[in-house]
């Protein structure tokens, strides 16, 4: 069976293992996720599980959202998010919860990366500058050089690489290993970083 | 409390849990040392399968960081040329750290003994 859940990043700390090796790792808040919903290719034309993760009020909610609520009995929640062809055995109601995972599972991450506002080709696109102050273009350290050739083709290619809105975007982070799961703090630690600041809303699905 | 608080204090629980479990009998507790004490720091070194205990004496210039990413930096002059080392303070590998001389300086990051001759850091950290 494939396991996912919806969380929160905590932060980032550090543990140690009993060889005396010092892992940096993510803090995950995650689950218990409901299900809220299941796709059927019949029904729906493809295989999801729709979860739910944290409450929300009410009075917080408008009506068409509690009725899809209200239809199995479940409180309203806060992020509701499909995961697209997972195995096994699902109700609706049933509640997801970080035992689905072991220590070493590899997982990958989705979340919103951190917005970066408008960045030049250096930072956006690792590009190298120009290199040299001197020789007349102590102006231009951060530029991007050349964006193409002359009268032919008399324009830019689409997709060239430049300055633009960097960050913000839907990021996925494959192969990070689960290095412990605290059931009774709902808590996953992930080593490594993952996308997104604190309280960045996470996909967390087993590989 | 934050969750990331109790994340810190359940890994640095389990990190001395790691240490009682290597030492038994020989746990001691870490000292509340400060910058400007010279202090001993009992490392493990592995080597192969075998494991043995090396120290590592001399005045601790800095200490930054909180909960379990708190670190040490100890500087000591090792046949006449300086050697700094830094130490995770909830680290398994140190068996033991105990202070041999308490001192009292002024500051909190001690970088500036760095090139002053032994008589001057003598001057300095008493």
């Amino acid at each position: 069976m494939n396991a996912a859940i919806l969380g929160k990043k905590v932060g980032m700390t550090s543990i140690f293992t009993e060889a005396g090796v010092h892992i940096p790792c993510t803090v995950i808040e995650a689950g218990p996720c409901p299900i809220v919903q299941i796709k059927t290719p019949e029904k729906d034309g493809y295989k999801a599980v729709q979860l739910g993760f944290e409450k929300k009020a009410i009075k917080r909610t408008n009506k068409p959202e509690l009725g899809h609520f209200k239809k199995n009995g479940l409180e309203p929640l806060k992020h509701l998010k499909e995961f697209r062809d997972l195995n096994g055995d699902f109700s609706v109601g049933q509640e997801l919860s970080v035992e689905q995972f072991k220590k070493g599972d590899k997982v990958k991450v989705t979340g919103i990366s951190k917005g970066r506002g408008f960045q030049g080709v250096v930072k956006r696109h690792h590009f190298g500058g120009i290199g040299m102050t001197t020789h007349g273009q102590s102006d231009r350290v951060r530029a991007p050089g050349s964006i193409g050739s002359s009268s032919y083709p008399s324009r830019v290619f689409k997709g060239l690489r430049m300055a633009g809105r960097m960050g913000g975007k839907r990021t996925t982070v494959r192969n990070l290993e689960v290095i412990d799961i605290l059931p009774e703090q709902n808590v996953i630690l992930i080593k490594g970083s993952v996308p997104g600041g604190v309280n960045t809303i996470l996909e967390i699905v087993k590989q | 409390m934050n969750k990331l608080d109790i994340i810190n204090n359940l890994s640095i629980e389990k990190a001395i849990e790691f240490k009682k479990n290597k030492d038994g009998d020989n746990f001691t507790e870490i000292p509340n040392f400060k910058p400007g004490d010279t202090i001993n720091v009992a490392v493990r070194v592995v080597e192969g399968e075998k494991e043995r205990i090396q120290n590592f004496k001399g005045i601790v210039i800095a200490r930054r960081g909180a909960g379990i990413n708190q670190t040490f930096l100890i500087r000591k002059i090792s046949n006449g040329i300086g050697v700094e080392r830094i130490f995770p303070l909830y680290s398994p590998m140190i068996q033991s750290i105990s202070i041999v001389k308490q001192g009292s300086v002024r500051r909190a990051k001690l970088y500036y003994l760095r090139g002053m001759s032994d008589r001057k850091i003598r001057q300095k950290t008493t």
